[in-house]
């Protein structure tokens, strides 16, 4: 395969093209989806003209970006001292399983009489989601080493900061950032879903308040917003999860 | 994986005293405002399912969950196993369904609502959105990760696609198929949970929000109790499996 990036490029494109005849012809009706163009026309509309949209969209992608740290930083340091507890793992192992098959978010009414109905609450909510992905990856990650690099560095004579350091982590990075982006990806489900029960500004209101008002080239619109910004974010992370994986194991 | 430690009663013994424990204390801490101690979280859940109201939300749950768990897992491991035994289609499929894993889905429930309506297709297609992808994702990873030795034994035996993936792809792959299709079981409740709470009016996911929308903490803690307690059984369950399938093979 010469050109796989063409061939994907063509494939989207005529996925959406697809869409735009659909919804044009009236196959699909105007209340349930507008086409593409028109999603991408409230977009460029709302940017320019609603005197909200620019600051609820950073204050959304501001809550995203603080939980997505939220939860991978401790999420590693807290995966790295249960991966040294090997009891302490096993205990907490039920824990780890079934954390994503149970909606976290019926805790926010919890955080919000904590922290009260704003940023912290959501940037809480967003962590909370986020940081069991990226505790369970880093695990999985330190499992992967393979053993003759601690029988190096013991031969090496590194000392426990220096193996950490320059063995561990560069050998833990290739499934590390499959955990953060899976970290990613969860904070913004938490902190949209968050903006969807209770908030004051964000893009998950604003999503709720256009479907409520029958306003669904809006709806799209901020729709088509959240995708891009996602699909920017997991694409350069991929990117970079490729390069790595291919300077560890070579191409596959 | 070789380092997962084999769960043991003490484990769970231990897990759950703590648990009982630290809830405990975060009661002392954030006061009946914010959360019920666990004693009167289960006899809340005792009232809750001693009610007929309840099982009939508990059962249009299980059956939505039901739908949606077929179609997530038999779609996702055919399109899976499709994409992952060609090099070509898995370089060019592959990262368009890692970008539509990676969008939250739960920003469609919108749609979700105006192409399905309020009931039970809409929390069928909720759910299954959130578990097709995982599963056909792992069940890529599982065939494109067969040592390439394997495959060249096939060819060398001129063995038939049909024969290959019978024989070869299948056996390599089962145990981080199997392990995909545990985390889509996990994302098929979320999602399905998820439906419930924004796209319906009935199951354990509505009883859920409705509690929320009046503050009501008991039934909120109640019902989150049992959700947590079934999913984690659940998936004790098919961990069990998948490790007795890496041990021995099938």
């Amino acid at each position: 395969m010469k050109h796989p990036g063409l061939l994907r490029l063509a494939i989207v494109a005529g996925a959406v093209l697809a869409l735009e005849i659909a919804c044009r012809s009236g196959l699909i009706d105007r209340v349930t989806m507008v086409p593409p163009s028109q999603m991408v026309a409230a977009l460029v509309r709302m940017s320019r003209t609603a005197p909200w949209f620019w600051s609820d969209t950073g204050s959304t992608f501001r809550n995203i970006g603080a939980a997505t740290v939220l939860s991978i930083v401790p999420g590693f340091l807290i995966g790295l001292v249960i991966h040294a507890l090997p009891r302490l793992r096993a205990v907490l192992n039920p824990v780890f399983m079934s954390y994503y098959s149970v909606p976290t978010f019926v805790f926010y009414p919890l955080l919000i009489v904590i922290f009260g109905i704003n940023s912290a609450s959501l940037i809480v909510m967003g962590a909370l989601f986020g940081i069991v992905a990226m505790i369970s990856a880093t695990l999985a990650s330190i499992d992967r080493i393979p053993r003759v690099y601690g029988k190096v560095a013991r031969v090496a004579g590194l000392s426990p900061w220096q193996k950490a350091l320059r063995i561990q982590l560069p050998a833990a990075i290739p499934h590390l950032i499959t955990g953060i982006r899976l970290a990613v990806a969860y904070s913004v489900i938490g902190v949209i879903a968050g903006e969807f029960i209770i908030a004051t500004a964000g893009l998950g209101r604003r999503l709720t308040l256009s479907y409520n008002e029958f306003d669904t080239p809006n709806m799209y619109g901020l729709m088509l917003l959240i995708f891009i910004a996602v699909a920017i974010v997991n694409s350069v992370l991929q990117r970079w999860e490729g390069r790595v994986h291919v300077r560890w194991y070579g191409r596959r | 994986m070789t380092q997962r430690p084999h769960q043991t009663w003490t484990d769970y013994a231990i897990l759950i005293a703590t648990t009982i424990a630290l809830w405990q204390l975060a009661w002392y801490v954030a006061g009946s405002e914010a959360i019920t101690p666990p004693l009167q979280t289960v006899l809340r859940l005792g009232v809750l399912m001693d009610s007929a109201r309840f099982w009939e939300h508990a059962r249009a749950t299980a059956v939505a969950f039901f739908f949606a768990a077929a179609l997530a897992l038999v779609g996702g491991l055919a399109l899976g196993v499709a994409v992952g035994s060609s090099r070509a289609a898995h370089e060019i499929l592959t990262p368009i369904l890692g970008t539509l894993y990676s969008i939250p889905k739960i920003m469609l429930y919108p749609v979700i609502l105006l192409v399905f309506g309020l009931g039970l297709s809409a929390k069928v297609a909720f759910g299954a959105m959130h578990g097709f992808f995982p599963v056909a994702l792992f069940a890529i990873g599982a065939i494109r990760n067969i040592p390439p030795v394997l495959l060249r034994t096939a060819r060398v035996m001129h063995l038939s696609r049909l024969d290959l993936v019978r024989n070869i792809l299948l056996p390599a792959a089962l145990p981080e198929i199997v392990t995909g299709l545990r985390i889509g079981f996990s994302t098929t409740l979320l999602g399905t949970l998820m439906g419930e709470l924004f796209a319906s009016s009935e199951g354990l996911g509505f009883m859920m929000i409705r509690a929320m929308d009046i503050h009501n903490v008991p039934d909120i803690m109640a019902l989150t109790l049992l959700l947590f307690v079934v999913a984690t059984a659940a998936n004790i369950s098919i961990l069990a499996v998948e490790q007795r399938i890496r041990s021995h093979g099938m």
